[in-house]
C-alpha cells in the first residue's frame, strides 16, 4: 500500500483537524455569543488584532459583573484578513456557529461583503472602522452600525480646518490607494475644488508598503504645495512626514482619523510635532478614553492599537442594548436602543441615528504637541 | 552508543535553534517606554520543542528507510488513487460514492460549510485551468489571478451599468479573460522558464493596479458591491437558497471541468503541450506549431480563471481588487504544485487541501497561518513531486491480442 | 534641475536596497536555480534583529556609534543564520525534486516566518531607532540628498566593491562560479557543493540584513510585513538585470529605482509599479533573458 507514510500523516492530520474543530459544534446554550470578525492575520492585522483587546478588556468586565442577564458573554473570534471572499465565510461561520452580536468587520470592503449575511440572519454588526459612505448612506443595511464618522463628514472637517483655520492656499492631496484613504481623499479633493478659496495642486496615491517615499515628497516640495492632506494610515503618514523634514519641506501635513492616535506618534517620534490631524470629538481628555488605555496597558503590556477606542467604544454601546433590551439580542429591540439612548464612550457620549451611524462622533482637528494629540485651535 | 550520538546530535540542533530564535522569541522591548522583557521561558519551549520534533522527525526517517524497498516495488504499480481509476467497476463504485456525498453535502451540513466548500470547488477549476498552462504547457505563470479579476470585473461592470444577468455574463467573462490570455502570451512567447513567471507577475500586477487606480472605470478600491447572485431560471433565492445553489453550479461546473480538461489531456492538442513541456526544440522538429499551441494553452488556461470570476462576484455580491493580489496566484500554484503538476486527481486533492485547511485551521486562530506555511513546506518535503504524482500514459504490448487495449 | 537630481538620487537610494536585497535572489538562483520567496523575509528578520538589539542596547544606555556597529553585527549574524537553516529545512531536501517543489516550498517559508514574528513580537508598526544621525556639513544639500541616503548610498557601494572582490579573487567564490557554471563538473574537481550553496545563503542572507537595517533607520519603522514588497521588486530587478548575474542585479535595480522615482516625479505615482512592470516587460521582449544575462543556447 502507499497509504503507508503519507497516509497516516493524512489521517493524523484530518484528526487534529476534526478535534480542532470540535469545540466550535459544543457551545453552551446560555452564553452570550459575541463575534468578533476582522484581519487578525497578514498584513493588515494592525488594524484588526486591536479590537479583539477592546472587545475583550470591556466583556471581561460584564463577565465579572455575571454577564447580562445572568448569561456569561462568550466571544467568537473570525479572522477575514480583510478579503471580500474570506468575509463571507467568516459570517456564515459566525452565524452558523450561533453568534448573536457582531464587532466588525474592520475594513470597508470586505464588510461591504460579509453584510448580506448578517442582514439574512437579522444580526447586529457594528464596526470601529468601516468608513466607507455606502454601508449606512445607501439604506441597504439597517442592522449595521459604527461608531466611527463616515467619510462624508470627515473630508469636509479636514479640509474645513486647512483652509480656514491654516490659511492653504495651494494643497496636495495624497492617498494610499486603498478603501479608507482614497475616497476620503477624492472627497476632500471635491470638497477644497468646491470651496473656492484653495486649489489642489497634487491629486496622488502612493503604493503603501513601500520601501521609500523619497520621490513623492519631492514631488510635493515642487508643487509648491503649503498644506498635504493625506488619506491613509499612520504608517505611511509616518514615514512620509519623516522625510519631509530630511528632505526640509515645511508643507503642514493634515491627515484623518487613521492617524490620530498613540501609535503615530510612537512610530514617527519627533517628526510627529505639528501634525493634523482629524479626530472624534472630546477624544484627548476623555476619562473613559484614558481607563480604557490604561486597562489595555494593564491587561497586554502595551499600548493600544488602532481603533481601539472605536472598538471600546462599539462593544460597550451594543452590550448596553443587550443589557437595556433585558438580554435580548433581537435586532428590533436592539436598534431601539442604540437609537434612543446615549452612552458614555470613549469616543464621546453617542447614540445612533436611523441609518447607523454614530450621533456625537463629529470630528474635531488635533494637533500633534510635544509628543500628544491635543486639540487644535 | 548511536542512539547517544543522536542525542548529542539533537540537543546541539535545538541549541542552535534557540540561538536563532533568541532575539525574536525571547526579547521583546517598548521602545516608547523603554522596557525590556526578557521571555527566557519561550527559550526553554523552543529547546524542547525542537529536540522532540527532531527526534520525531529521525524516527520517521529511520523508518521509512526500513520499509523503502517494499514500498519503491508497489509504487511502480501507481498510488492507490490510480488503480481505483483504473479498475472500471471500482472505479464506477468511486464516482457513485462521490456523487451521493456531493448531492448529500449540502443538506448534511450548516451553510457555512456549505460555502466553504463551494469556495473549494472554485478553486478545484481554478487549478485546473491553471494545471494548463503550468502541469501540462510547461509555462510558469505568477499572474493567473489578472485572469480572475478579468472575469469578476466583467460582471460586477456589466451587472452594475447595464444590469445583465449571470448567465448572460458567464461566457462573455470566460471569453475576455481568454482574449487577455492571447494578449498576454503574445509578447511573452520567447520567454523561458522564470522569465516568463516574472512577467506575468508583472501582468497580474498590472491588472490590480489599473483597477485600484482607474476609479472612474472600476470604482477603484471602493469596489462594486450589490451585485445580483446567480439565479435560478429567474427565480429569486434567499440567502441559504443561494448559498445551496451556488455549491451545486460548483459541483456541475467541477464536472464540467474535468471532462474537459481530460479531453483535451488526450487529444491532440494536449499532447503537443506534454511534448512541448518536455523539449521545445524537438516539438518544432516534429512540426508542432509552438506559438500557436503555447498561446491556446494561455487562452484556455485563462477561460477557467474567467469563468470561475463571474462566478466569484456572483457568489460574494462584492468585488474589489484587494481580492487579486500576487498571494492568490502563489495559492492557485500551490495548488498545482502541491497536488502534482499535470495530474487532475491531484489538483483536486491539492485544492481541497489547501482551502480547507486554512477554513478548519480556525480553532488555531491566530496560530494559523503560521501552520498554513509549516505544512506547506513538510508537504513539499515529504512528497516533492506532489500528493499524487501525474502518471504518464504506457502502452504495454501483450501477446493476447484481448488483453492489448489501453484505456 | 533640481528637481531632477532630487528625483535621480531618490531613485539611486530606492536602487540600492533594491541591489543589496536582489544579490541574495540572483546569486542563489544562479547556483541553484530556485526563486527563494523566503529571500524578502530574510531581510525583514534582519531588520528586525537590528531593531530589536538597537533598542535594548540604546535603553542601557550605549554609545550611539557602538549600537550601530552592534546592531549591523547582530543583524547581519541572525540573518545570516536564518539563511543557512531555511537552506537545511526546506531546500536540501528538495534539490533533485521538479523545479516547481522548492517554489512552493518557499512561499510556506515565506508564511511561516511572516506569521512567526507575528507572534513572537507583535502585529503593529514599531518605531527603528533612528541609527543615522544627519551630518552637520550634509545641511547645505540636505533638500536634495539627506544623510541616511548618503550613507545608503556609500554602503552599497562598498558592499558591492568587496562582494565582487570576494566572488573574483576568493576560494569560495571560484567556487561558487563553478558550481553555477556546472554542478555536477564542481563536484568532480573536488568542491563541496553543499558547503558552497551554504555560503550563498550565508552572503545573499547577510546582504539583504544590511539593506533591512539601512532601509529601517531611513523610514524610521519596521514590521513584520514588510519584506514582501520589498522582495518582490528585488526579485523583479534581478531578473531585469538578468537573473543569476551579480552586475546585472545591480544594474537592474538601479533601473528599477530610477524608473519608480521619475515616474512618480514626472508622471503620476498612481502608476509608479504598472511604469516598473511595463519596462520589465519590455526589456524582456527585446532582451529575454535580461539585460546582462547570458543567453544560452539549447542544446539539442
Amino acid at each position: 500500500m502507499k497509504f503507508t507514510a503519507s497516509g497516516r500523516f493524512f489521517s493524523a492530520a484530518a484528526c487534529v483537524m476534526l478535534a480542532l474543530s470540535a469545540p466550535a459544534l459544543s457551545y453552551g446554550a446560555d452564553t452570550i455569543k459575541f463575534g468578533i470578525v476582522g484581519p487578525h492575520t497578514g498584513d493588515l492585522a494592525p488594524y484588526g488584532l486591536p479590537t479583539v483587546a477592546a472587545a475583550q478588556l470591556v466583556i471581561d468586565q460584564y463577565n465579572a459583573k455575571g454577564g447580562i442577564a445572568g448569561k456569561k458573554i462568550e466571544i467568537l473570534k473570525e479572522d477575514d484578513v480583510c478579503k471580500p471572499e474570506v468575509a463571507t465565510n467568516s459570517a456564515t461561520k459566525l452565524v452558523s456557529s450561533g453568534a448573536q452580536i457582531v464587532l466588525g468587520g474592520i475594513c470597508s470592503g470586505a464588510t461591504i461583503a460579509a453584510m448580506p449575511i448578517y442582514k439574512n440572519a437579522g444580526i447586529l454588526a457594528m464596526s470601529p472602522s468601516a468608513t466607507s459612505d455606502e454601508l449606512t448612506a445607501s439604506g441597504n443595511y439597517p442592522n449595521f452600525f459604527r461608531t466611527i464618522a463616515p467619510n462624508a463628514m470627515q473630508s469636509p472637517a479636514m479640509v474645513d480646518f486647512a483652509v480656514n483655520k491654516l490659511g492653504a492656499k495651494k494643497i496636495a492631496v495624497i492617498h494610499d490607494k486603498g478603501d479608507y484613504g482614497k475616497p476620503l481623499a477624492e472627497a476632500a479633493k471635491a470638497e477644497v475644488e468646491k470651496g473656492g478659496k484653495a486649489q489642489v495642486v497634487l491629486f496622488e496615491g502612493i503604493t503603501p508598503g513601500a520601501m521609500d517615499y523619497s520621490a513623492i515628497v519631492q514631488k510635493i516640495k515642487e508643487s509648491d504645495a503649503d498644506t498635504v492632506i493625506y488619506g491613509g494610515y499612520h504608517p505611511e503618514a509616518s514615514k512620509i512626514v519623516s522625510i519631509m523634514k530630511k528632505k526640509r519641506v515645511g508643507a503642514k501635513f493634515v491627515s484623518d482619523d487613521g492617524v490620530n492616535g498613540d501609535a503615530f506618534i510612537k512610530v514617527a517620534g519627533e517628526d510627529a510635532e505639528g501634525v493634523y490631524a482629524a479626530g472624534p470629538q472630546d477624544n484627548a481628555d476623555n476619562p473613559l478614553a484614558k481607563a480604557a488605555k490604561e486597562a489595555h496597558k494593564k491587561a497586554f503590556n502595551s499600548d493600544p492599537g488602532m481603533f481601539f477606542e472605536n472598538a471600546y467604544a462599539a462593544t460597550m454601546v451594543m452590550l448596553n442594548a443587550v443589557e437595556k433590551a433585558g438580554g435580548s439580542t433581537k435586532l428590533e429591540d436592539l436598534k431601539k436602543v442604540l437609537q434612543s439612548e446615549k452612552v458614555d464612550t470613549p469616543v464621546g457620549k453617542i447614540s445612533f441615528d436611523q441609518k447607523g451611524d454614530a450621533i456625537g462622533v463629529g470630528f474635531s482637528m488635533y494637533v500633534v504637541e510635544k509628543g500628544k494629540y491635543v486639540v487644535a485651535k | 552508543m548511536a542512539v547517544f550520538q543522536e542525542l548529542k546530535k539533537g540537543v546541539l540542533i535545538s541549541l542552535w535553534f534557540v540561538f536563532l530564535t533568541f532575539p525574536v522569541m525571547v526579547i521583546k522591548v517598548d521602545p516608547i517606554a523603554r522596557t525590556v522583557t526578557w521571555r527566557w521561558m519561550n527559550a526553554l519551549y523552543m529547546a524542547v520543542g525542537t529536540f522532540i520534533i527532531y527526534t520525531l522527525v529521525q524516527f520517521f526517517i529511520k523508518r521509512r528507510g526500513r520499509s523503502k524497498p517494499a514500498s519503491t516495488q508497489k509504487e511502480a504499480g501507481s498510488s492507490v488513487i490510480h488503480r481505483l481509476l483504473d479498475n472500471p467497476r471500482r472505479r464506477a463504485m468511486l464516482f457513485v460514492v462521490l456523487a451521493v456525498a456531493a448531492i448529500a453535502f449540502p443538506q448534511l451540513l450548516s451553510s457555512y460549510q456549505t460555502n466553504v466548500m463551494t469556495t473549494a470547488l472554485m478553486y478545484v477549476v481554478l487549478g485546473l485551468g491553471l494545471n494548463i498552462v503550468v502541469g501540462l504547457a510547461g509555462l510558469l505563470d505568477l499572474g493567473f489571478v489578472a485572469f480572475y479579476a478579468v472575469g469578476a470585473y466583467t460582471y460586477a461592470l456589466l451587472n452594475h451599468h447595464f444590469g445583465l444577468g449571470f448567465w448572460t455574463i458567464l461566457p462573455v467573462g470566460g471569453l475576455l479573460a481568454a482574449c487577455f490570455g492571447i494578449l498576454l502570451g503574445f509578447p511573452v512567447l520567447r520567454l523561458r522558464g522564470d522569465y516568463l513567471a516574472i512577467v506575468t507577475l508583472g501582468f497580474g500586477e498590472i491588472i490590480r493596479l489599473v483597477l485600484e487606480n482607474w476609479g472612474e472605470f472600476s470604482k477603484g478600491p471602493s469596489g462594486i458591491s450589490n451585485i445580483a447572485r446567480p439565479s435560478l431560471f429567474g427565480m429569486e433565492l434567499d440567502l441559504h437558497g443561494s448559498i445551496v445553489f451556488n455549491y451545486y453550479l460548483m459541483v456541475l461546473f467541477v464536472i464540467f471541468t474535468i471532462f474537459v480538461v481530460n479531453r483535451l489531456q488526450n487529444s491532440r492538442l494536449g499532447r503537443a503541450w506534454i511534448a512541448l513541456r518536455e523539449d521545445e526544440i524537438a516539438c518544432q522538429a516534429m512540426g508542432i506549431d509552438k506559438h500557436r499551441t503555447k498561446l491556446v494553452a494561455f487562452s484556455l488556461g485563462a477561460f477557467w480563471a474567467g469563468l470561475m470570476g463571474v462566478v466569484f462576484a456572483g457568489k460574494t455580491t462584492f468585488v474589489n481588487p484587494a481580492s487579486f493580489t500576487f498571494m492568490e496566484s502563489a495559492i492557485i500554484l500551490a495548488i498545482v504544485v502541491l497536488g502534482g503538476m499535470g495530474s487532475i486527481v491531484g489538483v483536486i486533492l491539492g485544492a481541497l487541501i489547501l482551502i480547507l485547511m486554512p477554513e478548519y485551521l480556525r480553532g488555531l486562530s491566530q496560530y494559523r497561518m503560521l501552520a498554513f506555511g509549516a505544512i506547506l513546506v513538510c508537504m513539499m518535503i515529504f512528497r516533492p513531486q506532489g500528493l499524487i504524482a501525474n502518471i504518464r500514459r504506457t502502452y504495454v504490448y501483450k501477446k493476447t491480442p484481448n488483453d492489448a487495449q489501453a484505456s | 534641475m533640481d528637481y531632477f537630481i532630487e528625483l535621480l538620487f531618490s531613485g539611486l537610494t530606492r536602487g540600492s536596497i533594491y541591489a543589496l536585497i536582489a544579490l541574495g535572489y540572483t546569486m542563489v538562483y544562479g547556483i541553484i536555480g530556485l526563486i527563494n520567496f523566503a529571500h524578502g523575509e530574510i531581510y525583514m528578520i534582519g531588520a528586525f534583529t537590528a531593531f530589536i538589539v538597537a533598542t535594548v542596547l540604546s535603553i542601557y544606555g550605549f554609545p550611539l556609534l557602538a549600537i550601530v556597529i552592534i546592531a549591523g553585527v547582530a543583524a547581519v549574524v541572525w540573518a545570516a543564520s536564518y539563511g543557512y537553516t531555511i537552506e537545511k529545512i526546506a531546500y536540501k531536501p528538495l534539490r533533485h525534486a521538479p523545479r516547481l517543489s522548492p517554489l512552493i516550498s518557499a512561499i510556506g517559508m515565506s508564511i511561516f516566518l511572516q506569521n512567526y514574528v507575528l507572534l513572537a513580537q507583535t502585529s503593529d508598526f514599531l518605531p527603528f531607532p533612528r541609527l543615522i544621525r544627519d551630518f552637520p556639513f550634509m545641511e547645505p544639500i540636505a533638500h536634495i540628498i539627506g544623510s541616511t541616503d548618503l550613507v545608503i548610498l556609500v554602503t552599497t557601494v562598498v558592499v558591492m566593491v568587496i562582494l565582487t572582490l570576494i566572488i573574483k579573487f576568493s576560494m569560495i567564490g571560484k567556487a561558487m562560479r563553478a558550481t553555477s557554471q556546472d554542478r555536477t563538473m564542481a563536484t568532480l574537481v573536488g568542491i563541496n557543493v553543499n558547503r558552497v550553496i551554504s555560503m550563498t545563503f550565508i552572503i545573499g542572507s547577510s546582504l539583504a540584513a544590511i539593506g533591512g537595517l539601512l532601509i529601517a533607520s531611513h523610514i524610521g519603522q519596521i514590521n513584520f510585513y514588510i519584506g514582501f514588497l520589498a522582495g518582490i521588486k528585488a526579485f523583479t530587478a534581478a531578473v531585469l538585470g538578468g537573473i543569476g548575474s551579480v552586475p546585472g542585479a545591480v544594474l537592474g535595480s538601479m533601473i528599477l529605482g530610477l524608473t519608480e522615482s521619475f515616474a512618480t516625479g514626472y508622471v503620476s505615482s498612481d502608476y509608479e509599479d504598472v511604469f516598473a512592470f511595463s519596462l520589465l516587460v519590455l526589456i524582456l521582449i527585446f532582451k529575454p533573458s535580461g539585460l546582462l544575462g547570458k543567453a544560452t543556447n539549447q542544446k539539442v
